[in-house]
């Protein structure tokens, strides 16, 4: 077989480390969160892509996102969200966000602890697989909490720019917490990367 | 009881900790209403008869009452084998084979992306293979269960992590066939 040079192509980032995580969430989970879940949506969409649909093998997962349904998308979408999800957190750096994220974040919910409360509490209350996110709206910049179901992602609305995303699909939580999904994500603000969120603003 | 197809901790957590909350939200929800004298199966089955704003918490808690009721009833220790009699001759007649309808089964059940179940149901008399979304029963459709199956993430995590075709695959140890074979009796 021809050997192709691919543009681009569909992908997920490096393992991050093991231990990066801790105390909130084990090493176990991490090991199989990446590479059983995650990597298995990778392997999912290229055995697709080879068999079936060799024109996404050109496509990001962006592309994939906002010109796919169905199964493609479901792929994609899970590849593209969890790459944020693994971005989205650190057990290194700050306990809270500073500078324009920290004033933006009081603009929009009246504190930090307010803010906390509203987005874990939608963690906790996410009925079956989905995701939280803090996003920014385009047009206006203000920060907006959303939800999406099962793969779906915010990018599919023009408007919406992700910041952080925290994974409430039961896979993420069940080895370290069982079914306890409020105390999830109340532990998952000491690990949240407030750099990356706020590399993330608009 | 079930082990090693379905753990004794998974068993314990579902059923005191999931199932309860479903019921749990559920009363909460219909507290003090009219709606609290509809039985479970009642209430999904006609979740327009529900208020708008607690419909979508009827339709999640009582679903997931409703479904997780049932699925006990459908698992045993004794269980497995192959159904027998009159269903197990409308399976092969409608599926072709027991192995055919356990592979279409399992598809449905590995299929269903997200939260949900599998479901083996009767409707308008006949069998059809189906899944719902979340915890959505298929009552709410106008279609009885006589088999379901959660594939939800917290009813094989502990035990399977991601391998959700073992758990399926193990499922079939513990079918409790006499129960649905009286189920469909009733159904059809």
């Amino acid at each position: 077989m021809m050997k192709r040079t691919l543009v681009r192509c569909f992908s997920m980032i490096p393992q991050p480390p093991l231990d990066g995580f801790t105390p909130v969430l084990s090493e176990e989970t991490v090991s199989f969160h990446y590479t059983k879940h995650h990597t298995g949506y990778y392997n999912k969409l290229k055995a697709f892509a080879e068999t079936e649909r060799p024109d996404l093998l050109d496509k990001s997962n962006e592309d994939i996102i906002k010109t796919e349904t169905g199964f493609a998308f479901n792929q994609a979408a899970q590849l593209y969200n969890h790459d944020f999800y693994w971005n989205s957190m650190s057990n290194k750096g700050a306990d809270a966000p500073s500078g324009e994220l920290a004033a933006k974040i009081v603009v929009e919910f009246g504190s930090f602890e307010e803010f906390k409360k509203a987005f874990q509490g939608q963690v906790g209350a996410h009925f079956g697989s989905g995701w939280v996110w803090l996003v920014q709206e385009k047009d206006t910049k203000k920060l907006k909490i959303v939800q999406t179901h099962d793969a779906g992602c915010p990018i599919t609305d023009d408007n919406l720019h992700p910041i952080l995303t925290c994974d409430a699909w039961e896979h993420a939580f069940y080895i370290d917490y069982r079914n306890d999904k409020p105390k999830y994500a109340e532990n998952w603000w000491n690990i949240v990367n407030w750099e990356f969120a706020a590399s993330n603003l608009l | 009881a079930l082990d090693p197809h379905i753990d004794k901790e998974t068993m314990t957590i579902h059923h005191t900790k999931h199932h309860n909350t479903y019921v749990t939200n559920l009363n909460k929800a219909i507290e003090g209403s009219a709606l609290a004298e509809k039985s479970v199966d009642e209430l999904v089955a006609d979740l327009n008869a529900v208020p708008e704003d607690i419909r979508t918490a009827v339709r999640n808690n009582g679903g997931g009452h409703a479904n997780h009721s049932l699925f006990w009833t459908l698992l045993s220790p004794n269980g497995g084998g192959e159904p027998t009699g009159e269903l197990a001759e409308e399976i092969k007649s409608t599926f072709g084979s027991f192995d055919q309808f356990k592979e279409k089964f399992a598809a449905a059940a590995a299929g269903r992306f997200g939260s949900g179940w599998a479901w083996l149901v009767v409707n308008n008399g006949k069998l059809e293979i189906t899944s719902t979304p979340n915890q959505d029963s298929p009552l709410s459709e106008g279609k009885t269960p006589v088999l379901g199956l959660d594939v939800w993430e917290h009813a094989y995590y502990l035990n399977y992590q991601n391998r959700r075709p073992d758990y399926i695959s193990a499922f079939w140890n513990v079918v409790n066939w006499d129960e649905v074979a009286r189920l469909y009796s009733e159904a059809k």
